[in-house]
C-alpha cells in the first residue's frame, strides 16, 4: 500500500477500492479484482462465445455463479416454455455453465431466483467485496458494504477470463438521509424521492454512500431496495456501511463464513466504515420526516411526485429541456398536467422484482390485502424474487392472502419488470409497479408504468386506482 | 475492433434527453445469443408502428438517415439497463459516434469497447449542432480522434475529452481483454495474497 494511504482517513468506498487494485499503470485505468461474478442468461451468451473464440477458460469458476431469471416464465415449472428464443437462451446458459464449470441455480433448482435476490440470500454477498454482473441493478449488493456495479457483455467476458476489470476511479457522493420514516412511507419512497430530487443523471460518474439515521434504522431488505435503484439516478453503485444489522442478516447463511472464519471476518468488516474525517466528493441530503409515499408519473424514474401532489405542468417548468421532456412523458402516459394522480385508474399491479420482490415486501402488500379483494377488472401479479422467498411466503400463508384477494401468485423471476418472459402490459394499459423502471414500453410495448412501493401497489390493487396507502386501514 | 481515427459524415439529430437503453433496443430483442443484426431493431418502438411500418417522422426513417455515422442526442444518453446490445445495435445500424452533453457510465464503457465513440460537448455546442442539423439535414461533421476535435461545417473546431487509455484503444483498434491478460503476473500475485472470499461450488 502506498505510504500516503496509511494514515489518510478513507471512506468506505476508498477502502474497498484500494483493497482490490491489482495494478495501475500511469495513464491507464486500474486493474480491479472481482471477488464475485454473477451471471444470467441474457447478457452472457456473447461473452462465453468470445471465450471460445479466443480459446480461453473461466479463470475462477468458484467465484462465479449463474442463475436463470430474466426470460424465465413465472408459470408453473412443469409447463413447457412457450417462447422458443427464450428457451434457447436458457438452454445456452445451461450448456455454457456445464462447459466452463460454473455453478448454475437452474430451472428446477430450489435456490433459483433473481440474481440480486439470491446473492444476498445465499450469503454470497458479503461486506468489503467487489461484485459485478451484466445487469445494472447489481448496485443492490452495495447494501452490504460491497462495491457492486453493472457491466456490459464485453466486461462479462473480461471478468470470466481474468477475474478483473479495467476501471477508472469514480467520484463519491454521500447521500445523507436524516430523520425517520413515517408509517406508510418505505425505503422505496426514499429512493424515488432522491432520484426525483437529483434527476435520472444526477449521480453519473459517482458512487453513492447512503448515511444518516433513517438509513441505519432500515432492515437489510429495505437497504437493498435503496441501493438497487442507485443506478436510476445514474450512479455507478450505492453503498451502505456494514453494521450489526448486516452481520445478523448474514449469520448462518449457506455461503457466509462460519466458526472462527466468521469471527475473523467480523473484525475485518467492522473496520470497513469510513474513518472519522473522511469525506465524499459531494453531499446530498434528504429529510425522511418530510417524505410521503412517492409515485412516478413520467417515463424515467426521476419523474416522481409525492402521491398527494399534482402531475407537473410543463408550461411551469423554466428549463426548456426539462419542459420538453415532461411534455413528451405526459403525452406517452396520456396524463393531464396539473392534475393529481390519486384516483387515476389502473389496469395491472405488479408486485415483485429485484427492487421489491423480497419477503418483507410481500408481507407489507399482504398485510394491506388481507381480508380484502382486488378491484374487479384489475390484474394483479405477485412474483417472489426467488424460489426460496416463494416457499417462505407460502409457509407464512401469504400466498393464500393474495390468492383469496384475487391476485396471481407466480414462480420467481424478473417477470414484468423487464417483460421478456411473456408477463407484460398490453398497449395503453396502466400499471402500478414495484419495479425500478418506468421507461416507455419497459413493461410491454405501449404500456404505462407508475413506479411505487409495495404498499402503494397493494392499495391500487384493491381500489383499481392510484391510492394513498395511508388511507387504507390494515384489517387483521 | 476496427480502429477509429477520423470520421467524416452526416449528423443525425435525436433531440431527446435521457434516452435509455430500453429505447435504443427494447428488451424483447435481447433473447438473441449473437451480436449481429441488431441494427434493424434499433429504436424499434420509436421507429416503427406496432404493425411494423415505419413512422415517417422518426429521424432514422428520414431520407439519408441510413449511412449517417454520427448521432446527435440530448443529455444523459444511454441511461438505464447495462445491455451492450445498445451499442451493438447503434454500430450495426452504422453509427460510429454519438454526441451528447453526457453519457451514462455503463453505456459509455460499452460503446468504447465496440468502436463507437462517445463525444461529450457542452450544452451550447449541442444546441448549435441541433440548429445546424435542423437548418441543413445533410450537414456533415469531421471528428478527429487523435487531436480530440470536432470540426463544424464553418471550420470551427470544438475539442472533446477522452481518457488517454480509451483513446489509444480506439486509435489502434486494441482490445481491453488483451491488455488485461498481459497483467497475468500481477493478477496471480494478487490471488496469492488474497484467497477467495467465497466458493460458489460448495454450500
Amino acid at each position: 500500500m502506498k505510504d500516503d494511504l496509511v494514515n489518510r482517513p478513507r471512506t468506505l468506498f476508498e477502502k474497498i477500492w484500494d483493497d482490490h487494485v491489482v495494478t495501475e499503470e500511469p495513464g491507464s485505468p486500474a486493474v480491479l479484482y472481482v471477488d464475485l461474478h454473477l451471471v444470467h442468461e441474457v447478457t452472457s451468451p456473447q461473452a462465453f462465445q468470445g471465450l471460445r473464440q479466443r480459446g480461453l477458460k473461466v479463470r475462477r469458476p468458484g467465484q462465479t455463479v449463474a442463475t436463470l431469471d430474466h426470460s424465465i416464465p413465472t408459470t408453473p415449472p412443469e409447463l413447457p416454455i412457450q417462447d422458443e428464443l427464450a428457451a434457447r437462451q436458457m438452454a445456452q446458459l445451461e450448456s455454457n455453465c456445464r462447459e466452463f464449470g460454473i455453478p448454475l441455480h437452474g430451472m428446477h433448482d430450489p435456490t433459483r431466483g433473481i440474481v440480486h435476490v439470491i446473492g444476498p440470500e445465499l450469503g454470497l454477498t458479503q461486506p468489503g467485496m467487489t461484485i459485478v454482473c451484466g445487469d445494472s441493478h447489481t448496485s443492490t449488493h452495495g447494501a452490504f458494504g460491497a462495491l457492486a456495479f453493472g457491466i456490459g457483455t464485453s466486461e462479462v467476458e473480461h471478468v470470466l477470463a481474468s477475474q478483473c476489470l479495467l476501471q477508472r476511479k469514480p467520484q463519491t457522493c454521500e447521500v445523507r438521509v436524516e430523520g425517520r420514516l413515517a408509517p406508510g412511507v418505505s425505503a422505496k419512497d426514499v429512493i424515488l424521492a432522491l432520484i426525483t430530487q437529483i434527476g435520472a443523471g444526477g449521480g453519473t460518474g459517482t458512487v453513492f454512500e447512503y448515511t444518516g439515521p433513517a438509513i441505519r434504522a432500515l432492515s437489510m431488505e429495505e437497504r437493498m431496495t435503496i441501493c438497487n435503484m442507485s443506478i436510476e439516478a445514474g450512479a455507478r453503485a450505492g453503498l451502505i456501511a456494514p453494521d450489526d444489522t448486516t452481520f445478523s442478516y448474514l449469520a448462518g447463511r449457506p455461503h457466509a463464513p462460519h466458526g472462527a472464519v466468521w469471527e475473523a471476518s467480523l473484525l475485518v468488516w467492522r473496520r470497513l466504515p469510513g474513518d472519522p474525517g473522511a469525506a465524499c466528493d459531494r453531499l446530498v441530503t434528504l429529510d425522511a420526516d418530510r417524505l410521503e409515499p412517492m409515485i412516478t408519473y413520467g417515463t424515467n424514474p426521476g419523474m416522481g411526485i409525492p402521491i398527494t401532489a399534482p402531475v407537473p405542468d410543463p408550461d411551469a417548468i423554466p428549463d426548456p429541456g426539462q419542459r420538453q421532456a415532461v411534455r413528451k412523458a405526459l403525452a406517452y402516459m396520456a396524463l393531464a398536467p396539473g392534475r393529481p394522480l390519486l384516483g387515476h385508474p389502473v389496469d395491472v399491479v405488479f408486485i415483485g422484482s429485484c427492487t421489491n420482490g423480497r419477503l418483507s415486501d410481500l408481507r407489507q402488500a399482504a398485510r394491506l390485502m388481507q381480508g380484502r379483494t382486488v378491484k374487479a377488472g384489475v390484474r394483479v401479479l405477485v412474483v417472489p424474487g426467488s424460489q426460496q422467498i416463494k416457499r417462505q411466503a407460502e409457509a407464512e400463508g401469504l400466498h393464500r392472502i393474495f390468492q383469496a384477494a384475487g391476485a396471481e401468485w407466480r414462480e420467481a423471476g424478473c417477470s414484468m419488470c423487464i417483460a421478456m418472459n411473456g408477463d407484460q402490459l398490453q398497449p395503453g394499459q396502466y400499471a402500478v409497479s414495484t419495479s425500478n423502471r418506468n421507461f416507455e414500453g419497459r413493461q410491454g410495448p405501449g404500456g404505462r408504468t407508475f413506479l411505487a412501493s409495495p404498499l402503494t401497489a397493494a392499495a391500487a390493487a384493491l381500489t383499481g386506482a392510484v391510492t394513498d396507502p395511508r388511507t387504507l386501514e390494515v384489517r387483521s | 475492433m476496427e480502429p477509429f481515427t477520423t470520421l467524416t459524415g452526416r449528423l443525425l439529430a435525436l433531440p431527446v434527453d435521457n434516452v435509455d437503453t430500453d429505447q435504443i433496443i427494447p428488451a424483447r430483442f435481447l433473447k438473441t445469443t449473437s451480436k449481429a443484426g441488431l441494427g434493424q431493431d434499433l429504436f424499434a418502438d420509436w421507429r416503427y408502428h406496432p404493425d411494423g411500418s415505419p413512422r415517417p417522422d422518426f429521424p432514422l426513417n428520414q431520407p439519408g438517415a441510413q449511412g449517417a455515422p454520427i448521432l446527435l442526442a440530448g443529455d444523459n444518453f444511454g441511461c438505464g439497463s447495462s445491455r451492450e446490445h445498445a451499442p451493438w445495435a447503434l454500430a450495426d445500424f452504422g453509427f460510429r459516434a454519438v454526441i451528447s452533453t453526457s453519457f451514462a457510465d455503463i453505456f459509455r464503457n460499452n460503446a468504447l469497447k465496440n468502436g463507437l465513440l462517445p463525444v461529450v460537448v457542452d450544452a451550447q455546442t449541442q444546441q448549435q449542432l441541433f440548429s445546424l442539423a435542423q437548418e441543413d439535414p445533410a450537414v456533415r461533421l469531421v471528428i478527429d480522434l487523435a487531436s480530440q476535435t470536432l470540426v463544424l461545417p464553418d471550420g470551427r473546431r470544438v475539442s472533446f475529452p477522452i481518457d488517454g487509455f480509451s483513446k489509444v484503444c480506439l486509435l489502434e483498434g486494441m482490445d481491453e481483454l488483451g491488455y488485461l491478460l498481459k497483467q497475468e503476473a500481477f493478477i496471480a500475485g494478487y490471488e496469492q495474497r488474497h484467497p477467495p472470499r467465497v466458493d460458489t461450488r460448495i454450500g
